[in-house]
């Protein structure tokens, strides 16, 4: 059927879905206080692939399984990251359900199937791949929603996550199928060269594109395919959530970036104006609907969509114009996935066994109760709002410059103003925290050292990222192949 | 030329590890030790910064105590520092005050005094570091950061209405800018470098040159602040505390007219040119309205806010009037140098001032508690030495000839003169209507019969208060008296960027 020799790029690949078997397995025989076991080996399972990643980077494009599979720089790169993403989150959420209880070790494996079906994704080269990839991820993500099955709430995000995710997966599904039906072939680059064989453009899959485009404005959360976004980010258990906000975003990104730039590169001036609309609604809805919310979840969950519309400018330069193509994409979903664990894991590590910490009053006087972690918050709140000297300012500044390398003023323009709408819903949270008084009765921090540990990790990433950038811009510049 | 000690990186980074290094602090004995500790650093900063000064070397050309090293290949982004005559005085100013700003805070400030301390240490850092950069982004890194500890300042140690004031002051200047980022990244993707006086040499055509400089402005407009966008300032010197506002008046307006020389003017000849009449007119605005508008104040310190406002207008009519003085064929261009140099004179001027009427202010209020005029009346009978120093600062502050106020007003006036005699005629209201309001504050606070008993039994200054206001009356009669030194180190920096100017980039 195919080539032996192949099987050993397939390696991380093979080795997560062997060790999520073997995890499932321990999962099963082990007894409840030791389920904690299952998240470490979880997470070990991550590692060890994260650095066969690593060591199989090859220097330039493989081809795999008779073209399904592709193994480039940015494959690399992506998936290393979305590894190491993983890891961390499972941190918050070990920690996260052994306070609440009851810790599942099946939340941890069908994370595991979710990260595989993100690898998937990364290496698509062929729109079956894309959307096998795509089901694997998406139907793990329902089920970990839904993970506290006694909590409506979680239950309603589930529902909600499940019926629109499943319809977007069918409009994605349809959209594919008509590109198929007017190519005949499958596989993304032939369908480029398709494309591009074609003089003017062609109705049939621009009808196509529109679908995929948006299937993947869908799983990306971008205007106006957003409305599952805070309903989900809230309801979810807070550590779903942070895993939520943070790998499958790199996913996503990923899969526009095989769908669009891989599959469709010839339609880029169709596409490009579709992403520029969607970028422009999502920067003014997302920062404008974030002013007025009172729930945290929800306000990070509306910054996530303001996010999302500088992601997309950031998927507007292509190859052949001055700058460095969608490098600035790449550099900022890493960064914003950072950040997002980050404020995340700030409302784990507040909340309790009885108490969720979703509102923005659970903020109130940290600087006092607690000044170490209301320090790392107010890094991560200027971070997400593009202040100097935080990773936030350069992935803002990687975009802007593309963007404005490409001639698109206007956009820039307009992105920097919204950003600063943005910037007061986070500083209303640096003033919770620090020009109002700590409520009445004890408020402790809760988790256990190594949650603490990690939290202020995640928040001193962000300083260092700030400082030094060049490692990781250069990677995601290399990952192109500049 | 080689250079042994990076005296500008010790300068940046110093104050901001000392103040990391505050931050730990927990227990009140370790409190005093760490104001103790951080009153050091920021002496010892100063103590370097006057080193900076006396190996300065005015004659030689461009930047000196240059630092270089690469910081972000990939982009072209470097870790650029160098100073010239224009920045030298400024980061004087910064030492200078900051150290001001926390002998401010001393006794006064008593909640969470080891944070205050060191958002006062980073934030110097982060001034000198803005003054000091020589790449673009290396110099925006340092604008948009220093907003962060001037925030939690405001915010946490203000008055009632903090919060409002901080924000307000947050998202203004934030604003202001996020454009002037954008404007250094299109100046890249013309040019592909971040190095400040590269991009001085770019020629570029009226209509870039135009948005360039409105971009430009919505970031030094709001710092300075030029009328109408200052609405800020008085909210934000009102909630700050003493400390505060002595380093918000004194440096962070600065930073606004220092942009303009290192940034609009040179990058922008052109539209600045073509602009100026529109300058003139907003910083005229600024004199005489905002002037008008500080007559009426109730509030002492909304009262030093607004003859803020009204003084650097004179700053930068200062430096848009170059170009009507450079436009008469009959002047030279010594005129203009003139009216840049005033311009410098008076930001330089304004710092020592208003940091010192703030401080007065201060003083009053840690007595009694309140900042409205009506509240006090005869000062001057139980507090003697303090109304003594505090009439030097006003008289300052009106442009009394002897004090530094009047060199940088004499200077713009007379360079104004040489180019249109009614803007030269309107600016020199600013002396009439200093004079008015600072004179009438003066009088209504300190002079008369004391207004209640409170007043009557008000301890004098003490010995920390009096050392804090002699230093600044020091500077204040030094530079009035005798301002050559000061000309010295900025005369050849002023006169390489008046030449520069006054060529045309448009290819």
């Amino acid at each position: 059927m195919f080539d032996k020799a192949e099987l050993v790029f397939l390696l991380p690949e093979l080795t997560l879905l062997g060790l999520a078997c073997l995890t499932l397995l321990a999962d099963a025989f082990s007894k409840a206080p030791h389920k904690v076991f299952t998240c470490w080996l979880a997470q070990l399972s991550l590692l060890i692939v994260a650095t066969l990643v690593f060591y199989q980077r090859p220097e330039a494009a493989l081809s795999l399984l008779q073209g399904h599979f592709v193994l480039d720089p940015l494959a690399v790169l992506l998936k290393v990251a979305i590894c190491l993403l993983a890891v961390v989150a499972f941190f918050y959420a070990c920690d996260y359900f052994k306070a609440r209880g009851p810790l599942q070790g099946e939340g941890f494996v069908l994370g595991l199937f979710a990260v595989l079906g993100m690898l998937i994704m990364v290496s698509a080269r062929s729109l079956l791949t894309v959307y096998l990839g795509l089901e694997l991820m998406s139907l793990s993500l329902y089920a970990m929603v839904a993970m506290n099955r006694d909590s409506g709430a979680a239950s309603e995000a589930a529902v909600k996550y499940f019926v629109l995710g499943a319809l977007a997966s069918g409009i994605l599904l349809y959209g594919i199928s008509i590109l198929y039906g007017a190519s005949g072939t499958l596989f993304l680059p032939e369908l480029a060269a398709h494309i591009s064989a074609r003089a003017g453009t062609d109705l049939f899959l621009v009808f196509g594109l529109v679908f995929v485009i948006v299937g993947v404005a869908f799983k990306l959360g971008a205007v106006p395919f957003h409305s599952w976004v805070p309903d989900v980010y809230e309801g979810a258990p807070t550590a779903v959530t942070l895993f939520l906000a943070s790998a499958p975003k790199v996913a996503a990104v990923a899969m526009a970036i095989r769908l669009l730039m891989d599959g469709m590169e010839p339609l880029r001036p169709d596409w490009r104006e579709m992403l520029m609309i969607m970028a422009a609604l999502s920067l003014v809805a997302g920062n404008l609907i974030a002013l007025a919310q009172t729930n945290i979840k929800r306000m990070l969950a509306y910054s996530t969509i303001a996010h999302v519309g500088f992601l997309l400018l950031g998927l507007l330069p292509g190859p052949g114009e001055p700058g460095h193509g969608y490098a600035g994409a790449l550099f900022y979903v890493i960064v914003y996935a950072v950040m997002s664990m980050s404020a995340f894991g700030l409302i784990v590590l507040l909340g309790g066994k009885d108490h969720e910490a979703d509102q923005l009053d659970d903020f109130k006087g940290l600087a006092e109760s607690s000044p170490w972690f209301a320090f790392i918050a107010l890094l991560v709140m200027f971070s997400l709002a593009g202040v100097p000297p935080f990773a936030g300012f350069w992935a803002k500044w990687f975009v802007l410059r593309e963007v404005i390398a490409i001639g698109y003023l206007w956009l820039a323009v307009l992105a920097v103003i919204f950003s600063v709408v943005g910037a007061y819903y986070y500083l209303r949270v640096v003033k919770l925290m620090y020009f109002d008084p700590p409520p009445e009765g004890p408020a402790a921090i809760g988790g256990t050292w190594i949650l603490r540990t990690v939290a202020s990790l995640n928040g001193l990433a962000l300083l260092l990222l700030g400082f030094m950038p060049e490692r990781l811009m250069d990677a995601c510049v290399r990952a192109l192949g500049f | 030329m080689a250079q042994p000690l990076p005296i500008l990186s010790l300068l940046i980074w110093g104050p901001i590890i000392g103040g990391l290094l505050v931050l730990r602090a927990g227990s009140l004995r370790q409190l005093r030790t760490a104001r103790a500790f951080a009153l050091l650093v920021a002496l010892s900063t100063l103590a370097l910064s006057l080193l900076l000064c006396a190996r300065f070397d005015p004659a030689a050309p461009l930047m000196q105590f240059v630092e270089h090293a690469v910081w972000i290949q990939t982009f072209n982004i470097h870790y650029h520092l160098g100073v010239d005559g224009i920045s030298v005085p400024l980061i004087l100013l910064t030492t200078f005050t900051t150290v001001l700003g926390m002998a401010a805070g001393w006794e006064a400030i008593t909640n969470r005094l080891a944070q205050y301390m060191a958002a006062f240490l980073i934030l110097e850092g982060l001034m000198i570091g803005v003054f000091a950069s020589l790449d673009a982004i290396l110099f925006y890194f340092f604008w948009e950061a220093m907003l962060i500890p001037m925030f939690l300042i405001i915010g946490v140690w203000g008055g009632p209405g903090r919060v409002y004031a901080a924000v307000k002051f947050f998202l203004y200047t934030f604003l202001g800018s996020v454009f002037m980022l954008v404007a250094l990244l299109y100046l890249y993707s013309r040019m592909g470098s971040f190095y400040i006086l590269d991009l001085h040499l770019l020629p570029l055509p009226l209509e870039a040159q135009t948005w360039l400089f409105l971009a430009f402005l919505a970031a030094f407009a709001v710092k300075v602040p030029m009328w109408p966008v200052h609405t800020w300032l008085p909210d934000a010197h009102v909630e700050a505390p003493t400390g505060g506002s002595v380093i918000l008046a004194a440096v962070m307006l600065k930073m606004g007219g220092y942009g303009f020389l290192r940034l609009s003017l040179p990058i922008a000849p052109d539209a600045s040119a073509a602009l100026a009449g529109f300058m003139v007119a907003l910083s005229l605005i600024a004199i005489v309205y905002i002037g008008l508008v500080a007559l009426v104040q109730q509030d002492l310190k909304k009262l030093i806010a607004y003859s803020s406002v009204s003084h650097m207008g004179f700053a930068t009519l200062g430096f848009f009037m170059v170009f009507f003085i450079a436009d008469d064929p009959s002047w030279s261009v010594r005129g203009a140098v003139l009216a840049l140099e005033g311009g410098m004179m008076q930001m330089i001027s304004h710092g020592f001032v208003s940091a010192a009427l703030f401080l007065c202010v201060g003083v009053l209020y840690d007595r009694l508690r309140s900042r409205q005029i009506a509240d006090y009346g005869g000062v001057a009978n139980s507090m003697p030495v303090f109304a003594s120093l505090m009439m030097l600062f006003a008289l300052a502050n009106a442009g009394l000839p002897g004090t530094s106020g009047f060199v940088g007003e004499f200077l713009v006036i007379l360079g104004s003169f040489q180019a249109n005699v009614w803007i030269a005629a309107a600016a020199a209201t600013i002396l009439i209507l200093g004079a008015a309001y600072t004179l009438w504050m003066y009088k209504r606070v300190v002079f008369g019969a004391a207004a209640n008993e409170r007043v009557a039994a008000l301890p004098d200054v003490s010995r920390r208060e009096a050392l804090l206001l002699l230093l600044p009356a020091a500077a204040v009669l030094f530079l009035g008296l005798w301002p050559l030194p000061l000309f010295e180190i900025m005369e050849p920096s002023i006169n390489r960027l008046l030449e520069h100017i006054l060529q045309s980039k448009v290819p």
